[in-house]
Parts: structure tokens; sequence; C-alpha cells
């Protein structure tokens, strides 16, 4: 596919930034700065760059508990999401969301979600609200494949596609809902054919392919755009850590987290960048001590910042008028 | 002054909000061609158009998360669930999505969308068809929770509603759309959310109703006339925010208190109230607060099984009696 070499490097730098500040987080969840839980984008970094990069600035986006991922490639900071991990009053959500829940409304980020498919219907809202208000803009809404059997996920799409709402459904595919997988609770192997009962694009994807994912986007995209209605993205990505961090995977065998490794997506990106030579060694290398600097000043953000005062808790839940 | 129904005062709020501000869309299940299941959305499509007054299938999950989606890119949903039962096939996104968004943003969003509901209790709907669920709502927090008795207080409330920053649902009554007509002026006006009305005054108890209760409540105090005893009627009109400032006032004048509603006696509305009754007015009461309220059974169909189990003028009857020895 015919890109230029700095949306190249910018769609490596994304899936990179994701990639280390996944693994940051997770070891300072495992020292234990981090409250809750942490589901982690390992493995499925190249379902978000490559949608994300496909969207204008204005277009939005809903990401799910495992949202990270989401954030960053919408641009998102990591200081700051790196404070919401830790619940300091510095962090997007001023410690009022933590890891499921990263919010920036002013970049478009409509919010992750700690309900399986419980951002469908407020992404597929805001896209009708983009239909009324003739704004050009289109929504990206993220959600693994467990949630295609929750109701949510039908009704949503059902109303999307008689409106012909601007948006684009992208499915993360990781084979596993926690400890159930996909082949126990889907009875088609094609994901993609749901699609077909709501008479919309279904396409089935290698999920850990960024430009793949990138160019797939762009169709559905510039479909939703142009008012053409939704696309159902079968983005398949296996899981390479656990449903959360701490998840020892007892329901899992070794081949199948084996293959998501041998599969990773930024590894495969990175080769081939290098491979085909869009990026030299050096370049390469620049942009991962850039990352470097950037996830660690984050952490450091993040230890230093103030927890909220306490009485933060009673505030944000109405808008008080005058 | 003209006397209209509580479903004819709740159109004339529709119709002036959505002339008033162009981003007021309405959307639920047979609003718009048919004006809607009780007939409330009359004429909205006709002047706004098919975009502006959306019927949708039957998906209230989608109709909730459509609303709540549409209030964050700036618009200001009405949404229509036809029966407050059916909340139930939307309490995910009410809950866990309308609810918490703001909140757990930090501040970051505003939420201005209304969900009308129709509660039903006394038409033979069975169990299913015989919502009063307020109380779910009440119990969640970051939802205000309105519920008018009058045409009056509808327009009114619901104006104010429809302009809020935050979520609202908008509790209306079966009955009341065509049972209950009143005096409601020709000119603008609103009602402000957290005051309650006193429906009628009085000085020897306090009568805490709503919706359907008030009606009864006041033909209660009627009878208890009739014996030389003089209650006060009052409407909290919304229960979040709750006005315990004007019920605390009354209960200190009379001295005792009947919380009156058609919900299930169980851990609902009046047991909040009684208690904050009890809590900050102990030292006046005469009395323990007296509750009336619906059985705790699923609604039956049939009228006279439906009748004996649902709190009635009677009860409330009865109940203030017991107050007063």
């Amino acid at each position: 596919m015919k890109l230029n070499k700095g949306k190249f490097s910018e769609i490596f730098e994304s899936l990179l930034r994701i990639r280390r500040f996944e693994e940051k987080a997770i070891d300072i969840f495992s020292a234990g700065k981090i409250p809750g839980f942490i589901h982690s984008y390992i493995g499925e970094e190249a379902i978000a760059v490559g949608v994300c990069s496909a969207l204008e600035p204005t277009d939005q986006i809903t990401g799910t508990h495992r949202g990270h991922g989401h954030c960053l490639a919408k641009g998102m900071k990591m200081d700051r999401m790196m404070a919401e991990l830790y619940g300091k009053a510095t962090g997007y959500n001023k410690g009022k969301g933590g890891s499921m829940h990263i919010a920036d409304f002013s970049m478009g980020v409509l919010g992750c979600n700690g309900i399986v498919a419980g951002g469908i219907g407020m992404a597929t809202g805001a896209a009708w609200g983009h239909q009324i208000l003739k704004n050009n803009r289109v929504v990206a809404c993220f959600f693994g494949d467990g949630a295609m059997n929750r109701g949510t996920f039908h009704e949503s799409v059902n109303v999307a596609s008689i409106w012909s709402l601007p948006i684009v459904y992208v499915v993360e595919a990781n084979g596993w809902g926690i400890s159930c997988s996909t082949e126990d609770s889907i009875h088609i192997t094609d994901l993609s054919e749901r699609a077909k009962s709501y008479g919309i694009p279904g396409v089935n994807l290698d999920g850990c392919d960024v430009l793949a994912v990138h160019e797939a986007a762009q169709a559905a995209i510039a479909r939703a755009r142009s008012g053409q209605g939704p696309s159902l993205l079968i983005c398949n990505a296996l899981r390479m850590r656990g449903h959360e961090e701490g998840d020892p995977q007892k329901y899992r065998s070794k081949k199948d987290i084996q293959k998501a490794k041998d599969n990773d997506p930024v590894t495969r990106f990175r080769s081939y960048l290098l491979e085909n030579e869009i990026l030299s060694k050096e370049e390469v290398k620049e942009i991962e001590d850039r990352i470097e600097i950037d996830v660690n000043a984050a952490v450091q953000f993040a230890d230093e910042s103030p927890y909220p005062d306490p009485v933060e808790a009673m505030a944000d839940m109405f808008v008080v008028e005058d | 002054m003209r006397e209209i129904t509580y479903a004819q005062a709740i159109n004339e709020a529709l119709t002036e909000e959505m002339r008033k501000d162009s981003n007021v869309v309405c959307l639920g299940e047979d609003i718009g061609v048919i004006g809607g299941n009780f007939g409330v959305t009359k004429g909205l499509q006709n002047e706004f158009g098919k975009e502006r007054v959306r019927d949708t299938p039957i998906t209230e999950d989608a109709i909730v998360g459509l609303s709540l989606g549409a209030s964050l890119v700036g618009l200001r949903p009405v949404a229509e669930i036809m029966f407050s039962t059916f909340l139930s096939s939307c309490m995910e996104q009410i809950l866990n999505q309308v609810a918490t968004i703001r909140y757990m943003s930090g501040g970051q969003c505003t939420i201005p969308l209304v969900i009308r509901t129709a509660n039903s209790l006394g038409r033979s709907g069975a169990a299913q068809h015989s919502g009063r669920t307020e109380a779910w709502i009440m119990h969640t927090p970051g939802i205000k929770v309105v519920i008018p008795s009058t045409p009056y207080d509808a327009k009114g409330l619901l104006k104010t509603a429809i302009r809020d920053q935050n979520p609202v649902i908008f509790f209306e009554h079966a009955i009341a759309y065509y049972g209950v007509k009143g005096p409601v002026p020709e000119e603008e006006y609103t009602i402000p959310f957290g005051v309650a009305d006193i429906k009628r005054p009085g000085k020897d108890l306090t009568i805490i109703a709503y919706s359907m209760m008030v009606k009864k409540a006041l033909e209660a105090a009627d009878i208890l006339a009739e014996d030389g005893i003089d209650a006060e009627v009052i409407d909290p009109r919304t229960l979040t925010p709750l006005d315990m400032e004007t019920i605390i006032n009354s209960v200190k004048k009379t001295h005792r208190a009947v919380v009156a509603s058609e919900e299930s006696e169980t851990a609902g509305v009046c047991a909040e109230i009684g208690y904050r009754i009890s809590k900050e007015a102990f030292d006046y009461l005469d009395m323990p607060v007296e509750r009336v309220a619906t059985a705790d059974v699923p609604v039956p169909f049939s009228p006279s099984l439906e009748e004996y189990m649902m709190a009635n003028t009677e009860d409330i009857v009865a109940a203030a009696k017991r107050l007063m020895g």
C-alpha cells in the first residue's frame, strides 16, 4: 500500500508507544503501585493503530477495558494516562476512572469502557449525532469478539445499518473472552459473516498486520463518511498475555500462546520496515530511544503527581448550574 | 385559566422546546407516525420531520445508547421508553453508562438527555406493564428523577429537564395522560428541580405522595376532613434532587407523617423518605412514620386482584387514622 515515509514512521512509533507503555505499566502494576487491575493490549497494537491512523483528528472513538492502545493510538499522552492508572489527580479522569475508563473528549476519545459491549451504544449514538449535525465526522468503535454475543452489539449495529450511520465497528478478535474461547462462544468461524445479517460490509483481516488494518479501515471510514453506513471489521489477533495481569491462563495451551508471540504485530512491522528499507536501523533506534524517554517521563510524572483530595470523590457527578 | 390533560401538557413542553432549540431531538418506539403508544408525541413528526422525531425499532438498549452518544456530541435527545418496566431492557446503559460517564471521566462531558417513560399501575397491565420503577433510578447516583402528578408540573418540569445539562429520567403515568386534567397557563414557565409543592395545606398530619398517589392523597385528605382531621399533602415532584426541607418543615408542624407511593413496599422511595423524616425530625414526631405502598407481589392482571394489592385512597385514610389514634 502507498504511504509516505512519514506515515510509516508515524505508524511504527504509534505501535511501539503502546507496546512500551503496556510493558512499563505491567512492571509497575506488578510492583504494586497501580491499584485495581490491568488488561494489556500487547499483541493487538496493530488494530488500534491501523484504524486510528486512518481517522481524522476530529473523528471519535470508543475503547474497551483493554483500552490503553485505543487512547494512545488516538493521540493521548502517556504521562496523564499513566497518572490515571495510578489514580492520581493529574490523570485524564482525575483518578475517577482508572485503567478501564480513560477518556479524553477533547481528543475524540469518548472513553474506554469496563462493560463488554458497553461503549457500542454511545459510539452509535455519537455517529447518529454527527449525522444529524452534518459535521462529516466518523466514529470508530472498538470491542472484542466476546462483545459480539451481547445484545448491545446487535441492537446498535442494527440501528446503525438501517439509519446508515457514519461508524466503523472494529472487532478485536483475540480468541478469548477471559477463559472462554471464541470457538466455544460463536458457532461460525468467519465472524465477518455476521455483517450479512445487517446488510453491511464485513471484512475478515489479519489484525497483526497494521497495514492491512489501515487499508481496510480507510475504506470503511471513507464509506461511513460518504453516508453509505457502517462496516464491520474483524481484526484477528491473539492475546499475547492473560485476560488481565496475574491471569495464569490455565485454560490456554502453550501452543496458542506461542502462536500469538510468533505473530507479534510490532516485531512484524519493524521487520517489514527494515527489510523493505523504509526505515534504517538508525531511524528505528532513534524512534525507540525517543519513546523510552517518554515512557520514563510518564512514570516519573505519575510517581510525582499528588493523589486527589479525598473530597473530590463528591465532585463531577452533576453539572452544577448557577 | 384553561385546563388541559397531562398528555397535552407533555406534548406542549416537547413542542415548545423543539421550536426553541434545534438540538432537541426525540426518539423512541412508535413516537413519530402514530404519535406514541399513548399519543403523547402526536403532531411532533409533522412539525419537525422524521429526523428530529425518530421512530426506532423495538430496541430499548440502543435507544438509550443512541441518546447518550448523541448527547455527548451536542444534541439534547428526549427518548421515550414506552413503559417504565421496559427500563429493565436498557438498565445496563442507564446504570453503567448514562449515570457514570461524566463522573468517571472526571467531569469532561455533559449528558443533557431525558428519558421519558410511563408508570402504569392500575390498568390491568399485569406484572410486565404495570411499572413503578422510580426507586431503581433513585438508587442510582448520577441521574435525576422527575415524577410529576399534574399537567402544570409535568409541563414545567419537562421543560426544565430538557434544558438540564444532566441526564434525567422523567416518570409519567399512563392513567394520568387522559385521566388527569388541570390548569396550565398559555405563557412560558418552568419549574425548578428539588422544590416540593404543597398540594393541600393542613395542620394535623403530613401526607407525602407523588405521581398518581397525589390524587389519592388529596381524596384521602377530603375524607379525613369529614372527621375533622386536617391533612397537609406534599408532592416532592422530583426524587433526585429531593426537597426534604419542605417535608421536614411540614412534619415539624404536624408531628405525623404518611409516605404514600404506588411502588412495591420494600426498599423503595417511601423507605428513604421515611428514614430521613425519622432522622431529621425525630424529636417532633408523635408517632412512627407510616408507609402506604403496594404489596410485595408481581402485579396481577385481574382488576379485583390488582385492586386488592394496590395502595389506594382507603389505605392512606387508614394509615392517617392510625397516626391520629
